[in-house]
């Protein structure tokens, strides 16, 4: 990596920072504006929740909440949990959770992008075919049913009808739990990258230096792997950030549909009894996703294409 | 034009398009014979049918496009590999005269080769082609020496170092300075110029026989166009190459050619020596492109077109296609096209003008005096 990338990655960096902090900043500020606390039970008297609150430093100004909080986040201290696991340390209950979460989106990524660059592929090479066609119908459909509903109609299929795959997660086998809903999350991506591909590589096929390459005599096979291929997929990855971001939000339902004991079932049940500390932790992990995806696209679009990566030391 | 077997040879090719409005005609009927050595100009508008000519003779017809009748006969040593390396070492890939045996001509009908034959053997190994712009033509996201080396290694098995060592010689060859250095550049790095010289390397790389060069200077300035076509002219000479210029700009026809054929709506109407087509013209098409040739001389301000526009290919003219077009037209033109007069050995020209029975019809005055300024322009010259 030259100068100017680094440059550009710590510039990015510092811009990344601030933005975590403006994110916190808000999270924090609507959480107090939610109606209810962790602690609604209906037992606990006017000065014992009171009483609480004071234990838990919550009746200090919001502001001084914030940057207590901020202190203790540089510290790598994310609080306690108040109504999940009361008293736990948050980190202890998010961090197990992180590796199945991650693991279930990289895998719908993965599986979704290596299908989804095929089937566009496929899709232009045989254009105007029952091939395009059904890459296109497959597109439209994937693209308009959302993965919740894939995976319902999955589970319906096969763990009720054909019980061949279970339909709750089961901590003791989670490659075989994770089928479903990593098969469901990835038809969102397998969709969007198929369309994508599809029109870059139609429009690649027509250009001039294809028909050049063409014109020496070279194999189909050799012209459409060393040439065409290469060219469409550079621009299939600026929009993998945004459907990898797409992902989290997707799959938190499906978490929850599965009762996979991930991140998203995590923050969607910390939202129902208002455990502060829990979505602020995992909003925030949420966010370094989005901003450090988003980065790494922006790099590696720079590393693999020659004429952003050269652009800068010839002028 | 000798007596001896053409290298190509095209007779009676008839190609047309499937189009959602129907079948458009783009070439009906053309003949073409090229031989060794020489230069042929393929001249006229955009949609005159030149393109798809050379086209058809790669085998690189759009997928909507189909051959109705006529043959490519193309003529080529078939070597074994021995003496394939011979001729490379000794001889830099120029076959000299006599070296072949008679055994070794091949002729095939690439009309009736299978694509599979056509790539491997003739696509750009023995037929190579010129593209116009060479700021669209080449990869990308692939360093220059690959594409220069990729024909060789693709073809031949060429190994890597030799590939490499050939395409450092070849970019030397087309004039580029600090080869070595520019393998590893990609198009982008590389001024417009250089990018079609990149390009000329990469069609010369198989040591092809036959080079088309498809309006090779209309996306260059008028400062490098001049280069390239010495250029491409030095490595005929040197290659022994035989060239086909498909162009509309008769500058660049004077330059180079040895034979011109003049091209309307799919049809050849006008052909012979570079001499004979721009001093003595026959074709009423060819008057009008040669007038609206932009010349320093004409004391007109404006500038000549030639009325009217080409026909819709998607409905056949009827008789001459030009005559809708045409001042000197004839009642005949109206229901029958004309035939191919012979005026020379190498004259040739479809119009009902150049019939016996016709009036006598002469180009217009200011043609004519251009003309005469043109060939004391030439005297001067030489």
């Amino acid at each position: 990596m030259d100068k100017s990338t680094i440059k550009y990655i710590l510039k990015r960096l510092a811009i990344s920072v601030v933005t975590l902090l403006v994110i916190v900043l808000v999270l924090f500020l609507l959480m107090k504006m939610m109606p209810g606390t962790p602690f609604n039970d209906e037992k606990l008297t006017e000065t014992q929740k009171a009483a609480i609150y004071a234990a838990y430093g919550l009746d200090k100004p919001v502001l001084e909440q914030f940057w207590i909080y901020i202190c203790n986040m540089l510290k790598g201290d994310f609080g306690i949990s108040y109504a999940i696991q009361r008293n736990m340390s948050v980190s202890a209950l998010v961090g197990p959770r992180i590796g199945v979460s991650f693991g279930l989106g990289i895998g719908a990524v993965i599986i979704g992008t290596i299908f989804g660059i095929l089937l566009g592929i496929v899709a232009a090479l045989n254009r105007n075919t029952f091939w395009d066609t059904f890459a296109t119908v497959l597109s439209v459909i994937g693209v308009s049913i959302p993965s919740f509903v894939f995976c319902l109609l999955l589970l319906i299929l096969l763990g009720v009808q054909w019980p061949v795959l279970p339909v709750l997660y089961n901590s003791s086998n989670p490659l075989q739990s994770s089928i479903i809903p990593m098969v469901a999350l990835s038809m969102g991506v397998i969709a969007n990258v198929a369309r994508f591909t599809r029109s870059e590589m139609i429009e690649v096929m027509g250009s001039e230096y294809i028909q050049l390459a063409e014109a020496k005599g070279i194999s189909r096979r050799h012209l459409i792997f060393h040439h065409a291929i290469r060219n469409c997929l550079i621009p299939v990855i600026t929009v993998l950030g945004p459907i990898i971001v797409g992902l989290m939000t997707g799959s938190m339902v499906i978490e929850k549909i599965c009762a996979i004991p991930g991140l998203g079932s995590l923050l969607v049940k910390a939202i129902e009894v208002r455990d502060y500390n829990v979505i602020l932790a995992v909003s925030f992990l949420y966010s370094v996703l989005y901003i450090v995806v988003m980065l790494i696209v922006d790099v590696a679009y720079g590393i693999i294409d020659p004429r952003i990566r050269l652009g800068k030391d010839e002028a | 034009m000798s007596e001896k077997q053409p290298i190509l040879k095209i007779r009676d090719l008839d190609i047309s398009f499937k189009t959602d409005g129907g079948n458009v005609k783009a070439v009906r009927g053309v003949d073409l014979d090229l031989h060794r050595g020489e230069t042929i100009a393929i001249v006229g508008e955009s949609g005159s049918g030149k393109s798809v000519t050379t086209k058809a003779v790669m085998g690189i017809l759009a997928g909507n496009g189909t051959i109705n009748n006529g043959t490519i006969e193309y003529t080529y040593a078939d070597l074994s590999p021995e003496r394939i390396t011979e001729v490379q070492e000794k001889y830099d890939g120029v076959i000299p005269e006599g070296y072949l045996k008679p055994e070794e001509l091949k002729t095939v009908d690439i009309v009736k080769s299978t694509p599979k034959f056509i790539q491997s053997e003739i696509r750009g190994r023995r037929i190579a082609m010129v593209f116009q712009d060479p700021m669209t033509s080449l990869d990308p996201t692939m360093t220059i020496g690959k594409q220069v080396m990729e024909a060789m290694r693709f073809h031949y098995n060429t190994p890597k170092k030799e590939a490499w060592k050939r395409a450092v010689r070849l970019l030397e060859l087309v004039g580029i300075t600090d080869a070595e250095k520019r393998m590893k550049n990609y198009p982008h790095q590389l001024s417009g110029g250089m990018r079609q010289r990149v390009v000329i390397a990469i069609a010369l790389s198989c040591d092809p026989e036959v080079l088309i060069c498809d309006e090779p200077t209309t996306a260059l300035d008028v400062t490098i166009q001049a280069k390239i076509l010495e250029l491409i002219k030095e490595i005929q000479k040197k290659k022994d190459l035989s060239v086909i210029y498909i162009t509309h700009d008769l500058g660049v026809v004077a330059k180079v050619a040895d034979y011109v054929n003049v091209m309307y709506a799919g049809r050849i109407i006008e052909t012979g020596t570079v001499n004979e087509i721009f001093y003595d013209p026959r074709h009423p098409y060819t008057w009008g492109l040669l007038a609206s040739m932009p010349d320093v001389d004409s004391s007109d301000d404006e500038l000549y077109t030639i009325p009217g526009t080409p026909p819709n290919m998607l409905h056949e003219p009827k008789g001459d296609a030009f005559a809708p077009r045409n001042r000197f037209a004839l009642k005949i033109d109206e229901k029958l096209a004309p035939p191919m007069f012979q005026l020379t050995p190498t004259h040739k020209v479809a119009s009902w003008l150049a019939a016996p029975e016709a009036p006598k019809v002469d180009m217009p005055e200011d043609l004519k005096k251009r003309i005469d300024r043109m060939k004391k322009e030439a005297d001067i010259n030489v």
